[in-house]
């Protein structure tokens, strides 16, 4: 689903990912660990094309596609979703709003009926409901006075609406409290846990593994994957810490 | 007598287009006067029409304890400006909500002086500016309070959002106090459209026209919320965004 080759990218000329390349199959989760300054946001920020992010080399084939060619909205029509570390407000823009010209945009780009308001708000409120979160939430502007927690939730609430392909999440479990984190980690297996969906779980932390079991597990240690290796990687990282793990 | 042609060493007219205005200056000369007797409310919704050149001259008197509201858009395709002169007695309310959705070579301008000569009179004033291509749009916005008007509480909250680069956005409050127990408070900002709001609405699958349109939205349709009678402005305003994004 996800074949990431040989990837080099920098932010302001200054080399980040100095040659990335890790695969992800169809029905699999797989997880990105490693210490500060490793290369992990970039490496999400690059995979969804956030403008600064510049690919200097390797390249990224999504679903047959050439990831790097698409914009970052086509990316998301094509079946892309980031979960953001630190998901941005909008003021005066209402979640509903904001959301259903979103997956009308994503449906059109597809050429698939968009959705009706009503239909749109059905779906909405379950997935709110499924995630815990007071659907009334979603008629406050995007993100706006929702705490840490309610963010990341939110952030859940959108895959769950958009039902992705691959999603990519950047460190969805910072900021958690430990109900939030189940709740989160629920999410992921309900939305993702499907043989023809993957993810890419990026984060510092076993903790979220203990609720996301992952196939596989890769370090990124100065940008670039320095082993791979099971779920028991994860709790040897926890163990000797991230220098030992990369020596 | 018509009143003399204005000229730019008058600071009211200072950004104004006076060659667009001179043609049709006998029209609007003379501004509307429109009272708001003791204890009354009005509410003024005020929608742009099809011109090249509109011009608003509006001096409104509230008495005491009267209330008005104007929700007021701005954009001409050539010179808009909406000049309003309130004087606010004891206990009087004021509040304006206003923008200037501006494209092209165009010049739009709200300019405002109120005069607040009674006691414990507020007056609010909030105006946001959307501009593209070599657009101009300004906010002057004066306000005097009389020695006798204390307790008088006014704000002013105006912010420019400037999508190119030869796009200009003027904002110029004023304040004449004589009174010692006063609050006028007054912020100013002009920017641009966030980087990461654009990233994050594309992210979810907004094209880049969408997502610019849905961020201007939000930055200029929370001045109609309170409007009772808000649709045709809301409609003119997203119609007038689309046209500039």
């Amino acid at each position: 689903m996800l074949e990431i080759s040989n990837l080099h990218a920098s932010v302001a000329d200054k080399p980040i990912l100095n040659g990335v390349s890790l695969s992800v199959p169809a029905g699999e989760v797989h997880a990105i660990m490693g210490p500060n300054g490793s290369g992990k946001s970039t490496l999400a920020y690059v995979l969804s094309g956030r403008p600064g992010y510049e690919v200097t080399d390797g390249s990224v084939i999504f679903d047959g596609k050439d990831l790097l060619a698409l914009e970052p909205h086509e990316r998301a029509a094509s079946g892309l979703f980031l979960g953001f570390q630190y998901p941005v407000e909008i003021p005066g823009v209402s979640y509903l709003q904001f959301l259903r010209e979103s997956l009308n945009s994503q449906r059109r780009a597809r050429d698939e009926a968009e959705l009706s308001g009503a239909e749109f708000i059905k779906l909405a409120k379950a997935q709110a409901a499924l995630l815990g979160m007071d659907s009334e939430m979603l008629k406050r502007p995007v993100n706006v006075g929702f705490s840490g927690g309610e963010k990341k939730r939110a952030e859940m609430v959108q895959m769950g609406i958009m039902a992705p392909k691959l999603a990519v999440l950047d460190e969805t479990d910072s900021g958690l409290d430990i109900d939030a984190l189940k709740a989160v980690g629920a999410g992921i297996n309900r939305i993702m846990r499907a043989p023809d969906k993957g993810v890419l779980l990026i984060t510092h932390y076993q903790r979220l593994l203990d609720y996301v079991r992952p196939d596989r597990v890769h370090v990124l240690y100065r940008g670039e994957i320095v082993r791979s290796g099971g779920p028991e990687l994860a709790h040897e990282l926890e163990r000797e810490g991230y220098a030992e793990a990369a020596a | 007598m018509t009143a003399a042609f204005p000229t730019r060493r008058q600071e009211e007219w200072r950004y104004a287009d006076l060659d667009a205005l001179q043609p049709v200056w006998q029209q609007f000369a003379e501004p509307v006067t429109l009272t708001v007797g003791a204890g009354e409310e009005l509410e003024e919704v005020w929608i742009p029409v099809s011109d090249e050149v509109q011009v608003r001259r509006v001096q409104l008197a509230l008495g005491k304890g009267a209330k008005a509201r104007v929700f007021a858009l701005n954009n001409a395709p050539e010179y808009g400006r909406i000049e309003l002169e309130v004087s606010l007695e004891e206990g009087a309310e004021f509040e304006l909500f206003g923008a200037n959705i501006g494209a092209g070579l165009s010049t739009n301008e709200i300019v405002t002086n109120l005069k607040h000569v009674g006691i414990g009179g507020r007056s609010r004033q909030v105006v946001r500016s959307v501009l593209n291509g070599k657009a101009t749009g300004s906010y002057l916005g004066k306000i005097e309070v009389a020695r006798g008007a204390q307790q008088t509480d006014a704000e002013q909250s105006v912010k420019a959002m400037l999508l190119d680069r030869g796009a200009t956005a003027n904002c110029k409050p004023e304040l004449e106090i004589f009174a010692d127990d006063v609050k006028c408070a007054h912020g100013a900002s002009v920017g641009e459209l966030d980087p990461m709001q654009l990233f994050y609405a594309k992210s979810r699958g907004l094209d880049p026209v969408s997502a610019k349109a849905l961020l201007l939205e939000g930055f200029v349709m929370g001045l109609w919320d309170t409007a009772s009678d808000g649709e045709g402005i809301c409609a003119a305003a997203r119609k007038a965004l689309r046209k500039v994004v």
